[in-house]
């Protein structure tokens, strides 16, 4: 068997369709998670809010969601074709830098590495920014800050994956003979001093209501990083799978159909 | 039992900026796309608030900055 062929690796087409397939079917997956885990909160901070806005002022139009362009059942639904897509982009682009990371190995694996992959975008695009700047509920936040939140959130989503990349650099720092022990803490290390450092230089932003009940708010973000969760370990999964099946293919070595 | 045909070397200079071009345009249509879901509020769909609205479940959970 030819378990050791120089280069057969797949062309890059064929790899950005698994990572996108894989990415379709994780994002519906955690859809599926969402409506079932988070979509009673985000009902529960809609009623919150719509009580709110019609004891302010009954006329105004800020924000609200019953006359709105979408009505809520187009956004549960919405809520699947959001997840999809997004899950799409993200395996596409987790496609992407697997092809990059693996021409730069120069070898070519069975696909097994996309799953610390998918790892290490959890941790550095998703982990890193929630700790610092929490998925919000309908009803919190302030729409006058909305494009500074947006423009420091993805600041934060770059420096999560700069800090993973940290944590590469120091476990390669220290060479391969030393113990794995010392190996790890030197990733260890490089992840906590970029991510800690990020964590403080960043600016903060308290906009949560003071009477907004705070157990909603844990179990909302709770659910909202679940939903992350979910989403970036089907990517991992379903494209490591994809990619060992189209592997075993190439190589003949086991004629699963 | 031939190992795969289409088997193409690594590393050629060809190849290398094809493969590069393919890239950045993957990159670069796969941004777009998470920012129509994640982050429009119509500026770039000219689509009004419409996208907004229809994600507007999807961003919550996924835990972007929504409004």
């Amino acid at each position: 068997m030819p378990l050791t062929t120089t280069t057969t690796a797949p062309p890059f087409v064929t790899v950005l369709v698994r990572g996108l397939l894989a990415g379709l079917v994780a994002g519906l997956l955690a859809g599926v998670f969402a409506y079932v885990v988070g979509e009673p909160h985000v009902e529960a901070a809609i009623a919150i809010e719509e009580a709110a806005a019609a004891h302010a002022e009954p006329a105004a139009g800020g924000h609200d969601h019953e006359d709105a362009l979408v009505g809520r059942n187009g956004q549960r639904g919405g809520l699947f074709l959001a997840t999809g897509l997004f899950g799409a982009a993200m395996g596409g682009l987790l496609a992407t830098a697997y092809v990059l990371l693996a021409r730069r190995r120069r070898d070519h694996d069975d696909g097994r590495s996309g799953l610390p992959l998918a790892g290490a975008a959890l941790l550095g695009a998703v982990v890193v920014p929630f700790l610092k700047y929490p998925a919000n509920p309908p009803a919190v936040g302030d729409p006058a800050t909305i494009n500074q939140r947006t423009v420091t959130y993805l600041l934060m989503v770059a420096l999560g994956l700069v800090a993973v990349w940290a944590g590469s650099l120091g476990y390669r720092a220290v060479g391969s003979e030393a113990p794995s022990g010392l190996r790890a803490a030197a990733a260890v290390g490089g992840f906590l001093l970029v991510a800690v450092v990020s964590y403080v230089v960043m600016p903060s932003f308290q906009e949560v209501p003071a009477d907004f009940p705070a157990t909603l708010l844990w179990d909302f973000r709770l659910a909202s990083l679940g939903t992350q969760v979910v989403l970036w370990t089907g990517i991992g999964l379903l494209f490591a799978a994809l990619m060992q099946h189209g592997h075993r293919r190439a190589t003949g070595a086991a004629p699963t159909g | 039992m031939s190992s795969s045909t289409s088997s193409q070397p690594l590393v050629s200079p060809a190849g290398t900026a094809r493969l590069l071009w393919m890239v950045l345009a993957t990159v670069a249509a796969l941004a777009l796309l998470a920012y129509l879901v994640a982050f429009d509020q119509g500026a770039v769909s000219r689509s009004g608030m419409f996208l907004h609205e229809l994600m507007h479940d999807g961003r919550h959970l996924l835990g972007v900055p929504c409004h």
